[in-house]
């Protein structure tokens, strides 16, 4: 008895189920023409997008690498290298961030003196750091190969540390520099700097002016 | 086999996917009677190309306020933000980009800069941070060296600062803030160890808006540092820098 029922119960469920289904699909079918129609209406012109502005993508940021050469007053001219990061703010202004380093030479005196020795191998390396403001003096184009490029001749100064003879020194930059831009996400440097600090290594407490030019590429992003 | 297959096809679709990703720029319909495009990025370059109301243009990049476009007859150029404000998109709505003024020197929600300056006959440079929690209280984490003839030191500070008029082009504030400091004697001069010693400062000064994202600020900080000695040491700085906001 209690099977029959469970029989009539599903077999009741099935046909409901099968009824519901018939009237689903069957009103897909219905509903399908009316779309179509619908669609042929108010067919849109042009497809409508979210306009965000990330979008766009901006190049402010600029990154590189740069080797050269750095006269080290007193202990002669060595090769240099470092790392710069830049942004630009306006077309005009950039601020910059340095990080560099050398290793000095032998004075004269310790060149002649044979044997003497101001300073150990680990004293000889310098590093720096600088953080400066750029100003694009003369933004414009550098023809190249039939081609014209844009490129940027600035002028840019800053404050830093120079650790050296394993001393801090406060030094302040100056310099010129001239970025040509071949492709809009890459660029060339080639850079004159002046690093100025206060040494006291060779006795008394003098200025020193240790010139930088070096030459670097750097990547927009 | 399969996986280098379903590599190959990973790649593909990667790939095919970063093609499309490239190409599909910004188009928008220019409003204004003719767009002026230069030659470069910035107000001295040349006009070399010139593109009617109606026109369907490109965007492809930005730099500052310049973005480079490409018109239908594949001409590129760069165009000044002002010059695009007028342009619609495709449904012709206007369009929005970026600009920032002081509303948004007045909304930014952090900066960071850089100061030089002097500490207690020190030339002093520092780093910061800054985050504003509201216009008118701002948190702070600063990075300070301090270089004398006879020790430079690194200071490290932690600082919470009011703006009690955050609407003023030129905004003060007043700062209470709290460190360390680690002062290192000169290798050559002086044999004495290095220190370190907690610090406390409190501090006035203020922002000025300059343009685009750039502030100009100064500020005088007067430290406390808890030596273990019998005596504190004072220590004044003033200094002097910019900052850039976001």
């Amino acid at each position: 008895m209690e099977s029959r029922l469970c029989h009539l119960f599903l077999k009741g469920t099935f046909k409901t189920l099968l009824g519901l289904s018939i009237i689903f699909v069957s009103n897909i079918h219905a509903a399908v023409p009316l779309e179509k129609k619908a669609e042929q209406i108010i067919l849109p012109e042009l497809e409508r997008r979210e306009i965000k502005q990330a979008e766009i993508d901006t190049e402010d940021f600029e990154i590189g690498f740069f080797a050269g050469a750095m006269s080290i007053e007193d202990f002669g001219v060595n090769g240099s290298a470092g790392l710069r990061f830049a942004y630009h703010v306006t077309e005009d202004i950039f601020t910059e961030i340095t990080i560099g380093g050398s290793k000095a030479g032998e004075t004269s005196f310790e060149v002649l003196g044979g044997g003497v020795n101001l300073l150990t191998d680990d004293e000889r390396l310098l590093s720096y750091y600088n953080i400066s403001v750029g100003y694009n003096l003369f933004a414009g184009e550098s023809f190249f190969a039939k081609r014209a490029f844009n490129s940027d001749l600035y002028l840019i100064a800053g404050i830093g540390n120079t650790q050296f003879a394993e001393e801090d020194h406060f030094t302040i930059n100056v310099g010129v520099g001239y970025r040509f831009i071949p492709k809009d996400w890459f660029a060339i440097h080639v850079d004159f700097r002046d690093h100025i600090f206060n040494s006291d290594i060779l006795g008394a407490d003098k200025q020193t002016h240790n010139l930088e030019i070096n030459a670097g590429i750097t990547f927009f992003f | 086999m399969r996986i280098i297959i379903f590599c190959l096809i990973a790649f593909r679709a990667l790939s095919g996917g970063l093609a499309e990703a490239k190409e599909s720029f910004l188009e928008v319909i220019v409003a204004d009677p003719y767009l002026e495009m230069h030659s470069g990025p910035a107000i001295g370059y040349p006009v070399l190309h010139v593109v009617e109301r109606g026109k369907k243009i490109k965007i492809l990049l930005r730099k500052t306020d310049w973005f480079k476009i490409r018109t239908e007859k594949n001409k590129e150029g760069w165009v000044y933000l002002n010059e695009l404000k007028q342009t619609l998109t495709l449904d012709g709505q206007p369009i929005k980009l970026r600009d920032v003024t002081i509303e948004g020197f007045r909304k930014r929600s952090w900066d960071v800069g850089l100061m030089g300056g002097d500490f207690e006959g020190a030339a002093s440079m520092t780093v910061f941070g800054t985050y504003y929690i509201a216009p008118t209280l701002s948190a702070e984490i600063s990075a300070t060296q301090a270089i004398g003839n006879f020790s430079s030191s690194i200071l490290g500070n932690v600082r919470l600062a009011a703006h009690p008029f955050p609407e003023w082009r030129i905004s003060p504030f007043f700062a209470l803030g709290a460190g360390y400091i680690k002062t290192s004697p000169d290798a050559t001069l002086v044999a004495t160890v290095d220190r370190d010693d907690p610090i406390a400062h409190v501090s006035f000064g203020a922002n000025m808006y300059v343009t685009k994202r750039f502030i100009f600020r100064v500020e005088y900080n007067n430290y406390k540092v808890f030596t273990s000695r019998n005596d504190n040491e004072e220590v004044e700085e003033w200094k002097a820098g910019f900052a850039i906001f976001f």
